[in-house]
């Protein structure tokens, strides 16, 4: 696992997909071509299935577009840890099934080469060896996320006879 | 304890008293999608094969983002959009040249005082204009929302903006904005529902609350509401609408925060790169020459703000160095100010008159910048690469500081112009 540290706040839509190409760039490889390509311009050739990024406050501000969290999600990006979320990002990566964990300790404690372990089922993060919490998703949002996202959440609903009104 | 606005519309939609950090169910009354209805098409299909869509009157398509198509795959995305809303049935669609989404669902009558409405564009706050809980979503929700009709919300808290006095002449509801995100900042209001209150709410008009509104996300707010008093009744009976259903906070409701804001000590400003809360007073500012100036947007494209601008550049030439680029918010804006000869003024000093629709704002097309350029726009986002090119330079402003630094070339105060 390796963590791509990015301390700045306020890191925006933009930064994390330009926006010249959302309306030609809708599929996980199209998309992994131009992630984060205006913040750090080397991360898609070396982020890593598993791999964290680490974040200051409200990460993913600004655009409903939903190529930075899908793609996040499409390389394989086990969590984005920061000291806190902008919330249509926050939403939209419940809906792609994305982990974010927000705890601004767990961003301080953090040192370039430190190991990150995360726990969603415990709630924890483990930095350097040292145990943070965080809150826990509300049950509604973790049925989605368990699920991998929102349209898989509406499949098995669809799938199960629960008809389209969940 | 009294409710807020935001307990009493997700109340009524989840037909239930909620609590702040609840989470409840509700169905939108209107659910927008523009270019970016294509690849939720795609998503609708993948996970309901053959399916239709559960409310289709309840849908709102308007291309606006990259119009006229400039690229064949932008073309390809507006036909399938065609094609989907022919084999559903959804009325309210709007092709190209209608104009910005935000602009045409109000004048078309969609926008329904006290309902819920969401967006698959961040900038769908705007309607709180209209005393509407109206909100952003991402496009994989919105193909949710199309097959099960519903979603959910946390019950906000919210934050009190009280507003006193009177705006100065050559100062706009931009520049008041722009004050108010550069105190609460990038996040002061994340998750957070922001109300306006106060006297002056009375002397805001509906294009003004649209820009306060429309730029209620760049603070972070799920929503940014206005009153639903006379001046809105004026605006939406007009056009059709019932507006029996506003609702307001109670006088004891609680809010987080409260923040005062008087328009007399408010003065044009400017949104700096790359940040919409990096907010300094044009006269505090350095020279700086710029390479092109856009009025337009679903912040400041409206009637009232062509005016604005037109009154500023009629017998005037622009300055030779840069290019003034003007995109009406929508047909009916630009058939109107064709009407009252505003268009033409603002041809004759200089101006390109774009389609309406985003235009530049985006990147994607028209009036992109090349590396190192200055670009003073009215739109609300001035983040790094904004306009196609990170090596550019995005700043914010009022249409009136817009038009009168068309004229010298570099970022102006209008008081010093007119």
């Amino acid at each position: 696992m390796a963590a791509f540290c990015y301390r700045q706040d306020d890191i925006n839509t933009d930064l994390l997909f330009p926006g010249k190409y959302t309306y030609t760039c809708a599929t996980g490889p199209e998309i992994k071509e131009h992630l984060l390509e205006d913040l750090d311009p080397d991360f898609a050739s070396r982020v890593k299935p598993g791999d964290i990024i680490i974040a200051g406050s409200n990460f993913g501000c600004g655009s409903s577009r939903e190529q930075p969290s899908l793609g996040l999600k499409y390389v394989g990006l086990k969590a984005v840890l920061a000291r806190s979320f902008a919330r249509i990002f926050y939403r939209s990566a419940i809906n792609q099934g994305l982990l974010l964990v927000q705890s601004p300790e767990a961003v301080d404690a953090y040192d370039d080469g430190d190991s990150v372990e995360i726990s969603p089922s415990a709630g924890t993060v483990t930095v350097a060896g040292k145990v943070f919490s965080f809150p826990p998703l509300p049950a509604e949002m973790l049925e989605i996320l368990e699920a991998g996202g929102l349209l898989a959440h509406i499949r098995s609903r669809v799938a199960d006879g629960g008809g389209s009104g969940g | 304890m009294g409710e807020t606005f935001a307990m009493k519309a997700l109340g009524r939609a989840a037909g239930k008293s909620v609590r702040e950090g609840e989470i409840v169910f509700v169905e939108p009354g209107v659910v927008l999608t523009h270019d970016n209805s294509s690849a939720i098409i795609g998503k609708f299909e993948s996970t309901v094969p053959g399916g239709k869509v559960r409310y289709p009157d309840r849908l709102a398509i308007v291309l606006d983002h990259v119009i006229p198509a400039a690229t064949s795959k932008n073309a390809a995305g507006h036909a399938r959009t065609r094609s989907f809303v022919r084999n559903q049935g959804i009325s309210h669609f709007y092709d190209i040249g209608v104009g910005v989404c935000h602009q045409v669902l109000p004048e078309k009558g969609l926008i329904v005082p006290g309902s819920v409405v969401v967006g698959s564009d961040s900038h769908t706050c705007t309607y709180g204009a209209f005393n509407c809980f109206a909100t952003g979503i991402d496009r994989t929700e919105a193909a949710g929302l199309w097959i099960t009709g519903r979603t959910w919300f946390r019950v906000p808290e919210t934050i009190c903006i009280n507003i006193t006095g009177h705006l100065n002449y050559g100062v706009s509801a931009k520049d008041l904005m722009l004050t108010i995100i550069g105190k609460i900042s990038a996040s002061g209001a994340n998750y957070m529902a922001v109300e306006f209150h106060g006297p002056a709410v009375g002397s805001l008009r509906i294009c003004d609350r649209m820009t306060i509104a429309n730029m209620g996300i760049e603070m972070g707010a799920k929503v940014a509401v206005f009153p639903g008093d006379g001046i809105m009744h004026d605006y939406l009976q007009l056009r059709g609408v019932d507006c029996s259903g506003a609702i307001w906070s109670d006088h004891d409701a609680i809010f987080s925060q409260t923040h005062s804001f008087d328009l007399e000590e408010v003065a044009p400003m400017i949104a700096m790169p790359h940040q919409v809360d990096n907010v300094v007073a044009v006269t505090d500012i350095p020279e700086t020459p710029l390479d092109q100036v856009f009025i337009g947007t679903c912040t400041n494209g409206r009637l009232e703000d062509l005016i604005a601008a037109a009154n500023i550049l009629r017998g005037k030439k622009i300055a030779s160095t840069l290019r003034l680029l003007v995109g009406p918010a929508s047909r009916e804006v630009y058939l109107e100010g064709m009407e009252l000869g505003i268009i033409q003024d603002m041809i004759v000093a200089g101006a390109t008159v774009l389609p309406p629709g985003c235009g530049p704002c985006l990147g994607a097309h028209q009036g992109a910048l090349a590396p190192g350029e200055k670009c003073l726009s009215t739109a609300n986002r001035n983040f790094k690469g904004r306009m196609g090119e990170k090596e550019a330079e995005i700043y914010l402003a009022s249409p009136e500081t817009a038009a009168a630094s068309a004229l010298t070339g570099r970022i102006t105060d209008p008081r010093e112009v007119i």
